[in-house]
């Protein structure tokens, strides 16, 4: 690195632990999502609240909200066939803690021809009461054969159960066959 | 019948499978890498129990903690034990949950509706 990249650089980072601050971030991760992160980030973040006296029920509900969106990711991130594209299991993860929520959020690549049903089934969920939810999860749970890769598509309706909240979730455009997908919960820090 | 006896970890709960001593038991957290093939040894287990089954059998359900996938898995099992029972045998389980844990209860609660099968809760104080 010549002088002005370096300059550059250290820019970029002071810029990124400014945002983060502001952002009120206490994790951010990018890359694959293996069980071993998995279990790290739950225990990291398990600790950080026990540290801070956080309510058992809200450590509870964070904890299964982190547990669902990691897996999530690990399981149905898609991976892209060229070498230079290798999006398989991989994504970005944040934890945010503001003064009423968490916020979990993830990102990561899919391909554009799912989208459509994606979006449906969010809607779906996020359409729903208490009721409904608790209706879904049975008869998903009853009917759902788990995936290839161990998935029952329980995940984000567990999400909106836990959370009582709907799940926020954006498509941004990458190109003509994949769009990056976020989705945030927020967990309500008043138990 | 051999015994399984599986030590918990932070990511996979303890199961005690013993037919000679009538223990059966699965307690901890449950989420482990890859569900399936953690439970297939102990619904294998309860698929050649079912055959020579002790007069009662009392299925001890004591977890803190599953995720979503191990929730399916949880189902299997208790529609093994369903089974048994529709098949005359006596059987019972036991959920137990933490005295304020509401999600646990009620996750409870929502199995013995899906299940036809003898069903108790059991609230305890950690």
């Amino acid at each position: 690195m010549d002088k002005s990249n370096v300059k550059g650089f250290l820019e970029f980072v002071y810029d990124f632990y400014r945002s983060m601050k502001a952002h009120e971030i206490t994790l951010v991760y990018e890359g694959e999502i293996t069980h071993q992160i998995t279990k790290a980030f739950t225990s990291l973040t398990e600790s950080n609240m026990a540290k801070e006296s956080e309510a058992n029920s809200v450590q509870k509900k964070v904890f299964h909200v982190m547990v669902e969106c990691l897996q999530n990711i690990s399981k149905h991130a898609d991976s892209f066939g060229s070498d230079d594209f290798l999006f398989a299991g991989r994504g970005i993860f944040m934890v945010s803690k503001g003064k009423t929520d968490y916020h979990v959020t993830t990102g990561n690549v899919i391909e554009n021809d799912k989208i459509e049903e994606l979006t449906a089934m969010l809607n779906h969920i996020n359409g729903l009461d208490k009721e409904g939810l608790k209706q879904l999860y049975k008869s998903q749970m009853k009917e759902g054969r788990l995936s290839e890769k161990g998935g029952a598509g329980l995940g984000f309706i567990d999400i909106a159960r836990k959370t009582g909240n709907k799940l926020e979730f954006h498509f941004l455009p990458i190109d003509e066959s994949s769009s990056f997908f976020l989705l945030t919960s927020s967990i309500s820090r008043n138990a | 019948m051999e015994v399984i006896k599986i030590k918990g970890t932070d990511d996979t709960p303890t199961i005690i499978l013993d037919k000679e001593n009538g223990i059966f038991e699965i307690s901890g957290r449950s989420l482990p890498e890859d569900v399936t093939t953690f439970y297939e040894p102990i619904l294998n287990w309860l698929e050649d129990y079912q055959e020579e089954a002790n007069d009662q059998t009392v299925f001890s359900f004591k977890l803190v903690y599953f995720n979503t996938a191990s929730s399916k898995l949880i189902l299997d099992i208790l529609m093994k034990l369903e089974e048994m029972h529709e098949n005359g045998k006596s059987v019972l389980i036991k959920w137990y949950f933490p005295e304020d844990d509401e999600d646990m209860e009620e996750a409870g609660e929502e199995y013995a509706d899906i299940v036809d099968v003898p069903f108790e809760q059991v609230s305890y104080t950690l």
